[in-house]
């Protein structure tokens, strides 16, 4: 009875392999639509950054119709893996790859100087090739902007933050951010915790728990999900989104603002420059000129007059008559770090190591 | 009517250690099957895509064979501790262990001529991966503390203690998460593709630790403490030098594992330092029935899952979570077909006892 059933099975297995050469497909297509690898840090349900992408992702789809053919890559981890998860979309046919986090970009950049053939667009770092682009927005503008409404809204001026990583981007965005709140509330403050993680819920939840625990009444975030926002909102605190309109996700007036991304005003005419055969490398950093970035619809528990301040900076920003970086900025040691009248350069944004005034924490 | 009864072997059965893994390993094709095809996914194709993405062309051939060192000599290092039923489930600490000391060496020791980086690096490998499973090893040989908790704890101190090295205190200013790059001649050279030169340590632990357990006296003094610990006490061996031994053994390998794998692969300290090879490697142990050469089949076929897993997404457009479930899945028919290698199952008609 027992080898019977080993027998079985075996014959099973076999008859299996059998069947699995015969389901061959085929796969060879010469001039069919053009195979576009998309990698993503975290599932697209995460409801947060990867979402975003996704939608830009799916935006493109819409947009370009069988011209083009997307392979999602999702999950894949920031080390030598996504190296191999670009080879294997390269070997899949795939003529131009994107990739969506800070950390593909070295992998990216030794598997793009291999296949000198495929275009790579790498998101949120700096690195480059003749055949790799890097690109990015100016969410930092945005992030100011919630910080306004941030500092409006705390009864007790402090505001908790949740970053992922030390980086320049995270970093850049918490300055931006308490800069927004101190422009309206010159003695809030705003307290930083590491998660050291993009995406992990349960880790992105403690993060805030901890800051809510510590005395914050607004809790906002550079992470993947709404977990950090939910958690603020569970409490009957007031939570700030990113990525995506958590106001709308979460279905809670409590989520005041949400700075947002639009990656397809970048995904579209870059796939196709490419189909054009016109793409060339590039740096980009789009703002609110290519409608990269935006505010979500500000939730009705703001007031009116907190909202006409909002859009006022967001029309100087437009017009180029104010920035997030200008002016005398000081480190949250006192020491000065530009001086009045300075506008800070890209370069300087782009490796910022430091937190403004205001800020508590440590960047290290 | 009938009864089932399980019963231990008396006599070990020769073909049980092959067809046991075959036939669960056939099992657990058919569970994926009915998973995959109630996510209306084509089992045969998800299972061709993913064995063509392991095995499809010599670069996966060569990932697949990268992906198993690690996991192989991980299975070898919680091996030997299993032998004398000591259960080492830190070979992901002592990994990661392996992996900060080698870093050290590599980043630090400057003064060292190049040509010697290389080399005293992986013995601080071999040294901190030993040190790390010599608390757990001491602990239960002096006092009795349980190793099961303290050799998991162990795992989140070093993983732990590795994230701030490498997001905070030997964070690079610029580029990727992690240290900088390691120096040229600290990077183990490959030698077949993607394959790195560290499958000749990995091959010549397997034969070492075969001659160990299978020829030498320690290796049958480990095998009659882990079967009868009162009858080695009878015979004079001593239980706590051996504890102590296997354990410091055990984690050098999986030091040694991490440092190989840090140098050869990810050639910096970062994130993915914790891949789960010393989590994995307790499965392969425990699948190759301790036997190193066992290990070697086992290591081979973890690692095809785990690079071919990736064909799914591209391949069939399933969701990564897919490729997470039929892992899984092959998992659990072999540990519990495991079960009879020891025992086997008896099947009573009603009346005929």
């Amino acid at each position: 009875m027992k080898k019977l059933s080993v027998v079985f099975l075996i014959v099973l297995m076999a008859t299996s392999v059998v069947f699995a050469q015969g389901a061959a497909e085929t796969k060879v297509q010469a001039s069919g639509p053009m195979k576009i690898g998309v990698i993503y840090v975290s599932p697209p349900g995460d409801m947060g950054y990867s979402y975003m992408h996704d939608q830009g992702t799916k935006a493109a789809e819409a947009y370009f119709g069988d011209k083009i053919e997307v392979i999602r890559m999702e999950g894949v981890p920031e080390d030598d893996r996504a190296a191999v998860a670009m080879e294997q979309l390269v070997d899949a046919g795939c003529k131009m790859v994107f990739a969506n986090s800070y950390n593909y970009q070295e992998y990216m950049l030794q598997v793009a100087k291999e296949n000198p053939d495929v275009y790579f667009e790498h998101c949120s770092g700096y690195l480059k090739n003749d055949n790799m682009s890097n690109y990015f927005g100016r969410m930092y503008q945005m992030r100011y902007l919630s910080g306004i409404i941030a500092g409006k809204m705390t009864a007790n001026g402090k505001i908790g933050y949740v970053g992922a990583y030390n980086t320049p981007e995270v970093v850049r965005g918490i300055n931006a951010f308490a800069l927004g709140v101190r422009s309206v509330n010159p003695t809030a403050e705003v307290r930083v915790v590491w998660t050291n993680t993009w995406f992990d819920p349960s880790l992105e939840r403690q993060g805030a728990v901890a800051l809510l625990d510590s005395g914050c009444d607004i809790i906002a975030q550079h992470q993947d999900t709404t977990q950090p926002a939910l958690a603020a909102i569970e409490r009957g605190k007031y939570a700030v989104g990113y990525n995506a309109d958590f106001r709308a996700i979460i279905g809670d007036d409590k989520v005041l603002v949400s700075p947002m991304w639009n990656w397809h005003n970048y995904m579209i005419p870059t796939i196709q420059s490419a189909l054009d055969g016109t793409w060339k490398s590039q740096e980009y950093w789009g703002g609110l000129e290519d409608d990269m970035i935006k505010l979500s619809e500000i939730s009705p528990l703001v007031p009116a007059d907190v909202k006409q301040l909002v859009s006022k900076k967001l029309d100087e920003m437009a017009k180029g008559t104010f920035d997030v970086f200008w002016g005398e900025l000081k480190d949250n040691t006192g020491a000065v770090k530009q001086k009045a009248g300075e506008k800070m350069a890209d370069g300087d944004m782009l490796t910022m190591d430091w937190f403004v005034e205001g800020v508590v924490g440590k960047v290290k | 009517m009938m009864r089932f009864i399980i019963e231990k072997r008396t006599t070990k059965s020769k073909y049980s250690v092959f067809i046991v893994p075959l036939v669960s390993f056939a099992i657990s094709l058919l569970l994926g099957a009915i998973v995959l095809a109630a996510s209306k996914a084509n089992p045969f194709a998800a299972y061709k895509a993913m064995f063509e993405g392991s095995f499809g062309n010599i670069r996966r051939i060569q990932y697949t064979l990268r992906e198993a060192m690690p996991l192989l000599m991980c299975g070898l290092a919680v091996g030997i501790a299993f032998k004398l039923k000591f259960w080492n489930i830190g070979a992901e600490g002592q990994y990661v262990s392996g992996a900060i000391g080698f870093t050290w060496v590599v980043q630090f020791w400057t003064f060292l001529p190049p040509v010697l980086l290389l080399p005293v690096g992986l013995l601080m490998g071999i040294i901190a991966g030993g040190l790390w499973a010599g608390v757990p090893g001491t602990l239960k040989a002096q006092w009795g503390v349980d190793e099961t908790l303290t050799t998991l704890m162990l795992n989140y101190v070093a993983i732990g203690y590795a994230e701030y090295l490498y997001i905070d205190h030997w964070k690079a200013p610029f580029g990727n998460m992690g240290t900088p790059k390691f120096p040229d001649a600290a990077i183990l050279p490959s030698v077949w593709g993607r394959v790195h030169a560290g499958v000749f340590f990995a091959l010549a632990l397997v034969v070492i630790l075969w001659f160990i357990l299978y020829k030498t006296r320690w290796g049958f003094e480990l095998n009659m403490i882990g079967k009868n610990p009162k009858a080695a006490r009878y015979q004079g061996v001593s239980i706590k030098k051996n504890i102590i031994m296997a354990m410091l053994f055990s984690g050098a390998i999986a030091g040694l594992a991490g440092a190989i794998h840090t140098s050869a692969v990810a050639q910096k300290l970062t994130t993915g330092v914790n891949g789960n090879y010393g989590f994995t490697g307790i499965i392969i142990a425990w699948m190759g029935g301790l036997n190193p050469f066992g290990s070697i089949i086992v290591a081979i076929v973890m690692a095809a899952l785990s690079t071919g897993a990736g064909q799914l997404q591209i391949a069939l457009k399933l969701p990564e979570a897919m490729g997470a479930v039929l892992q899984g899945l092959v998992l659990l028919p072999l540990l519990a077909g495991s079960l009879f290698n020891e025992y086997h199952l008896r099947v009573i008609k009603k009346g005929a006892e």
